[in-house]
């Protein structure tokens, strides 16, 4: 009884995709130990999360509003583009980058009032945009990379610790999940995807709060097309075909629900983070990469999955 | 069953009891239904009219008693039984695939096939007889229409065909029989077929009920309205606690008696008993109402179909209490005064600095979030700081828990895990935070225990008596008598004006409500 009363009522939804992360980093660890331990790999493993774990913290917000965004990889590749032509034509890294951002947001607050305003399916508004804005991407870039001087922006994901990239994802992650969980703001956006009539009965507009939530959701793919760029160091429109998708999973496996009202953001970037140690697990072991896919899918039906039985025994433990 | 047409009675129940548990349901229901008639079943909820019906068409089975369907013993162990004999029904909610054609949704479940494949033509010619059977001649309903394109009640009107062409009535054996006696076979029971339509479209409806009966169907007519009984019922059978109290021609029998048989005589007096001498104390001191104090004017007020018109004055103090049946606009009446739905006409002015709150009577669907804690259901709200500290929310969700004594583990307990009580109460507690003037109360003590009942209507007293304005809809009648200070009858849409509660009875209001 003492026990119960100490310990929280519910598991923390990251709790899961933690555990998984560690073990199956100890797990790559103990099989090649002279590789993957090492700083080097680390670094590597956490540069190659930055994009995903940015798009992923606001993909959980338009998820916990029970939406989706299906537009992410075009997006980025469409910001990749803008802030490369930008800097061709002479402008500063500040401005090229401003302007992308800017872009992105107004593309968001389109789509949030689409969504909201007009009362249209996210995941049928989002396929058009997915398309609308790789088609845009390629115009604007004439169908072809622009090489350009990305004068410093490669540095943003160097290959140290002080990379200010890895910063800023974390920056945002912390930034993002005080949004959801200390705010008001926050509370609402939880409101509209679990019960959007009660929400609208306690006098909250949801059309509002799913316009500021897909206007940051896409700020944040902004922000991650900034730092593919950066790595890139050219401006692709065929770039991220399908991040979507990863996106989305990374989100699920931290225990978001598709049917809106739930979903973390520390879950979904450690979504993220086991996402890329299975990758770079595999690439150390040297399996064929079929074996990261499958492996990666399973994990992803085995998080909902567990998620699933967890509450289920919950239920019926209270009945 | 095929010359059953001659019998005096085609459905015989005899001696039926039920029993859920050590409740019991039915005891001991006589009821005869003959070929040709319209039979109406009355009572008041709760009276077992809908066990009774799930019991005639296999959904249910009797503890005792039998029932005769054309003289021969009838006791179906599922409602494909049912259908098979004959009996089908009409449910009260619409129950159409609305993105289907007319034909799809007459034949669904009965498509004649040849190895999976539909047959086109016949699965036509049966939705065709079906259809016809019900809007005769010169019908205006296409086959190939789409259902949701269809009015109300011409909807009503497709889930008859359905049912008869379910019971067998549109098949090709009946269809020759028909053409030999004129007569159709079977047992149709409509559950409230009028209570979501207008006036024109009910008589309209009624129409084709009076072809169908001519046509030898027996049609056992559920409803509340007693006008409808009788224009339209040849007899009428009311039930009230399981069993019996009265039968007879409506036309003969007053509508009082039939209303007296509806609530009965000795429970409506123990009703006033304690409800009265409650109310009566509870308004003495609620003398606090004002009657300069206007909170809302309501005038003309009218949404695309109910209500029609509403108008009336709710002053700092006072309960105001709107009787009607099921259907006449209750719902959205206070929807169009919260500001949820676009009146279509007329206007409300609220003169309340602090706004108008809503108690959804739909808890679960729009009253709360039932998957998240008790403590964000109470503080959700449009107002507020930036700042939202799970800490402070919980602890402002403990204060509520405390305030109201909601049962509950703790503040972060999820609200679906609540009984029904004591959901309520988390609904009330985020309207009392608030602090709204005015409480537009749905339904507040529907599927919760007589305690939380009590506790419910007297928290509403209260608050009334601390200078709220309270606009209370309920179905249970004594209810509205002892919680408000007067009340109005909301009939077919239109809100009547609102007279004090001490001057009505519940049979008045019943008859006021459903003629």
């Amino acid at each position: 009884m003492k026990l119960g009363a100490i310990l929280p009522e519910r598991r923390p939804a990251w709790l899961g995709p933690l555990v998984a992360v560690l073990v199956v980093y100890a797990v790559f660890a103990v099989l090649t130990p002279d590789t993957f331990l090492r700083t080097q790999n680390l670094l590597t493993m956490a540069r190659q999360t930055v994009v995903v774990a940015i798009c992923a913290l606001g993909m959980t917000m338009v998820i916990v509003t029970g939406g989706i965004d299906l537009s992410t990889g075009s997006l980025v590749a469409l910001t990749t583009v803008v802030v490369a032509r930008l800097l061709k034509s002479g402008y500063s890294p500040g401005v090229a980058v401003l302007c992308a951002l800017a872009v992105a947001a107004g593309v968001g607050a389109l789509i949030g009032t689409l969504v909201g305003r007009f009362k249209m399916m996210p995941f049928v508004v989002t396929l058009g945009a997915m398309s609308i804005l790789r088609g845009g991407a390629k115009g604007l870039a004439d169908e072809q990379k622009i090489d350009c001087d990305t004068k410093g922006l490669e540095k943003l994901l160097s290959a140290d610790l002080a990379a200010p990239g890895l910063w800023i994802a974390l920056g945002l992650a912390v930034l993002v999940a005080l949004l959801l969980g200390y705010t008001k703001f926050g509370r609402h956006v939880f409101a509209v995807g679990s019960n959007e009539s009660a929400a609208r009965l306690c006098g909250i507009d949801p059309a509002r709060v799913k316009i500021l939530v897909y206007t940051l959701s896409s700020l944040s793919f902004g922000i991650a097309g900034v730092m593919e760029l950066s790595t890139l160091t050219v401006g692709d429109p065929t770039d991220s075909i399908g991040l979507e998708l990863d996106v989305i999973a990374a989100v699920v496996i931290g225990g978001a629900s598709l049917a809106g009202g739930e979903g973390s953001v520390v879950g979904a970037v450690l979504g993220a983070l086991l996402m890329t140690v299975i990758k770079t697990g595999a690439v150390h072991e040297g399996m064929p990469s079929w074996t990261q896919e499958i492996a990666t899918g399973a994990i992803i039906v085995m998080a909902v999955a567990l998620d699933r039985a967890r509450r289920s025994r919950q239920v019926g433990a209270r009945r | 069953m095929t010359d059953a047409g001659a019998a005096p009675a085609v459905l015989e129940l005899a001696g039926i009891e039920k029993a859920f548990g050590a409740v019991s349901v039915l005891r001991g229901i006589d009821l005869d239904v003959r070929s040709g008639e319209v039979h109406a079943l009355l009572g008041e909820n709760g009276a077992g009219k809908s066990t009774l019906m799930r019991i005639l068409l296999g959904a249910e089975s009797a503890d005792r008693g039998r029932m005769k369907l054309a003289g021969e013993a009838y006791a179906p162990k599922s409602p494909g039984d049912a259908r098979r004999a004959g009996v089908v029904m009409v449910p009260q909610e619409r129950t159409l695939c609305l993105h289907m054609t007319v034909l799809e949704n007459i034949v669904l479940g009965l498509e004649p096939h040849l190895a999976g494949f539909v047959r086109r033509g016949e699965a036509r010619s049966i939705a065709e007889r079906a259809l016809g059977l019900v809007t005769g001649v010169g019908r205006r309903i296409a086959l190939d229409a789409r259902a949701g394109q269809l009015s109300v009640a011409d909807q009503q009107l497709v889930e008859i065909a359905r049912a008869l062409a379910q019971g067998g009535a549109a098949d090709d054996a009946s269809g020759e029989r028909r053409a030999s006696g004129g007569h159709v076979q079977g047992v149709l029971v409509l559950d409230e077929p009028t209570s979501s339509l207008g006036h024109d479209d009910a008589a309209r409806l009624f129409t084709r009920v009076h072809a169908l009966k001519a046509a030898g169907l027996a049609i056992v007519l559920v409803t509340h309205f007693l006008g409808d009984v009788r224009a339209h019922a040849d007899r009428y059978t009311v039930l009230r606690d399981g069993k019996v109290q009265g039968t007879g021609d409506p036309n003969d029998t007053p509508p009082e008696q039939i209303v007296r048989e509806m609530l009965g005589r000795e429970l409506e007096e123990q009703g006033r008993a304690a409800g009265g001498s409650e109310g009566a104390s509870s308004r003495h001191e609620g003398t606090s109402s004002r009657q300069d104090d206007v909170l809302l004017d309501v005038r003309g007020l009218g949404g695309h179909e109910r209500p029609r018109s509403a108008s009336f004055v709710l002053h700092r103090g006072e309960v105001l209490g709107i009787a009607g049946l099921v259907g006449s606009g209750r719902t959205e009446l206070l929807r169009l005064i919260a500001g949820l739905d676009e009146p279509a006409r007329g206007d409300v002015d609220v003169r309340a600095d602090k706004g108008v709150g809503l108690l959804s009577e739909d808890r679960g669907g729009e009253g709360l979030m039932l998957a998240r804690s008790i403590a964000e259901n109470v503080t959700l709200s449009k107002r507020g700081s930036f700042l939202a500290m799970p800490g402070r929310i919980l602890a402002d969700g403990a204060r509520w828990i405390d305030l109201l004594s909601i049962k509950a583990s703790a503040p972060s307990q999820a609200a679906g895990e609540l009984s029904g009580g004591n959901q309520q109460k988390v609904q009330i507690a985020r309207l009392l935070r608030e602090d709204y003037d005015v409480l537009l109360v749905d339904e507040p003590t529907r599927g919760i225990d007589v305690a939380s009942k009590a506790q419910v209507l007297a928290l509403v007293r209260d608050l009334a008596r601390r200078g709220k304005g309270i606009v209370l809809v309920s179905s249970q009648l004594d209810e509205l008598i002892s919680a408000c200070d007067r009340i109005a009858v909301l009939r077919r849409g239109a809100l009547e004006a609102p007279r004090a509660a001490s001057a009505w009875t519940e049979e008045q209001l019943l008859l006021e409500a459903s003629s």
